[in-house]
């Protein structure tokens, strides 16, 4: 692991997506739309929009971070430069890292961006402090970012890997506690949601939309959070090898 | 004589086939040798086989001294992929800066190496506007940002005008000359007699290991594309 070398490909990454106005205009303003969207969907119910909006702002960094690094992935994976990059001094956690730094530092401004909107404008009513807000939305990007580049290891095409979102992403939606409470389904899928790491980020969100306090179940959702982005990154490190067929 | 490059039996089997058998040559410093054959012959595998990016390897490979592939090996060794490998949505200063940060090249090799491949007038330009070459060149580029060792370059000339391939072989010239090892693939055989050596491939396996002037007189071939001709009739 090398600063110097972590930094670099932050900034080269950050460079690429600079480039790419479409994508980076998707990424910071589809999230404000939706949740005007929503706003206006609970127009006589701003209750239901705050039990809602809450858990929004972990989701949309989560899929979107799921996506952009999943391609992203791939395009090193099929271009050639990511075999070129294994030939050199890089180590994989510089790779892993700088992407992290990264897309880290997009789901910041995305996430702020969001939060100002949802909890200024649009009325949002949540207990917590913005800071942890963002906080928490930033592990959570940090986690689809993860997901994504490990997912992206299975994926031999752009259209596969884009398919990887209803797989991989729907199911954990599904089953967070969104739709129906977690203690209502079947015993089996309550065990899937166990083990499914979007559920920490789902209930995280709810606990800071819901109350001030700073209590022990949030910080397991924190850690959670934290620890599953650990382990995608470490199973996609083992997704970078340096032999090919 | 010098050795960079020392291989013995190399097998490479992919996808339960074997695609070279039991390759066995040596390279040296201050040598440019050509990998020449026809497309699918085993080139691409045998130069991945000596960066130490091919699975399924057996034999011994032992580059400047060490096992291919060895982490030490890393900013020794050049490799430029017959693609281009180079992010094309950024510029071309953008991709050498990357790549200079990647081997801890010194900030100023970015304008040498752009010099040598005559891509100095235009370090702003976005890699996705430039022509097929001109992204084999910027490829090149970042392999010669660490003053490599020994060079492994797949097919670096395709699909250049002649002038800028003359000035291509002047380079590998002045980089052998500065006591580099290079190893330049081609299928096209007119290239050969720029090579101080050949290593002649046909399906895996070495039909010829001369200099371009050994192959004529013992084929007796006007040619090198006349030599191979021979040489794999008589195989």
């Amino acid at each position: 692991m090398n600063a110097r070398r972590t930094l670099a490909t932050a900034r080269r990454v950050l460079t690429q997506l600079r480039r790419d106005h479409r994508t980076l205009a998707l990424l910071l303003v589809v999230p404000l739309l939706l949740l005007t969207l929503l706003r206006y969907v609970y127009d006589a119910q701003p209750t239901v929009f705050d039990q809602v909006g809450g858990p929004l702002l972990a989701l949309f960094p989560f899929i979107t971070m799921f996506l952009v690094t999943s391609v992203a992935m791939l395009r090193e994976r099929t271009s050639g430069t990511l075999e070129r990059l294994l030939t050199t001094p890089l180590a994989k956690p510089d790779l892993l890292f700088g992407y992290a730094l990264a897309f880290g530092a997009v789901a910041v401004v995305q996430t702020t961006l969001a939060s100002a909107v949802a909890l200024g404008p649009l009325g949002l009513n949540l207990a917590a402090s913005p800071a942890l807000v963002v906080l928490l939305a930033v592990l959570d990007a940090l986690l689809g970012m993860a997901l994504g580049l490990f997912t992206s290891a299975f994926a031999r095409t752009e259209f596969q890997a884009v398919q990887f979102l209803p797989a991989f992403v729907l199911p954990q939606l599904l089953l967070c506690g969104l739709f129906a409470p977690r203690d209502t389904m079947a015993a089996p899928l309550q065990w899937l949601s166990d083990v499914f790491p979007l559920t920490y980020a789902v209930d995280g969100m709810q606990r800071l939309a819901a109350s001030t306090a700073v209590t022990g179940d949030l910080l397991r959702d924190l850690l959670v959070v934290a620890g599953a982005s650990v382990l995608a990154l470490g199973l996609g490190a083992a997704t970078l090898r340096r032999q090919t067929a | 004589m010098a050795t960079s490059v020392e291989v013995r039996d190399l097998v490479v089997e992919r996808g339960g086939q074997q695609v070279l058998h039991g390759l066995g040559f040596t390279l040296h410093p201050g040598e440019i040798t050509g990998l020449l054959g026809p497309s699918g012959c085993g080139k691409t595998t045998l130069m991945r086989a000596l960066v130490g990016v091919q699975a399924g390897v057996r034999g011994r490979v032992t580059v400047l001294g060490l096992p291919a592939g060895s982490p030490a090996l890393r900013r020794r060794v050049g490799y430029v992929t017959q693609a281009p490998a180079v992010y094309t949505d950024l510029s071309v200063a953008e991709n050498l800066q990357y790549f200079a940060a990647v081997v801890d090249a010194v900030p100023d090799r970015v304008a040498a190496v752009l010099e040598q491949v005559a891509l100095a007038d235009r370090p702003g330009q976005l890699v996705q506007t430039l022509s097929g070459g001109e992204r084999a060149r910027v490829s090149l580029a970042t392999a010669l940002l660490a003053t490599p060792e020994l060079l492994v370059l797949d097919e670096p000339t395709v699909g250049l005008d002649p002038v800028l391939r003359r000035d291509l072989w002047v380079l590998f010239r002045q980089l052998a000359d500065a006591g580099a090892t290079l190893l330049v693939s081609s299928h096209v055989m007119d290239e050969a007699v720029r090579c101080d050596r050949l290593l002649l491939m046909r399906e895996g396996r070495f039909v010829a290991d001369a200099t371009p002037q050994g192959l004529l007189e013992k084929t007796g071939a006007a040619d090198i594309e006349g030599a191979f001709l021979v040489l794999a009739e008589a195989a």
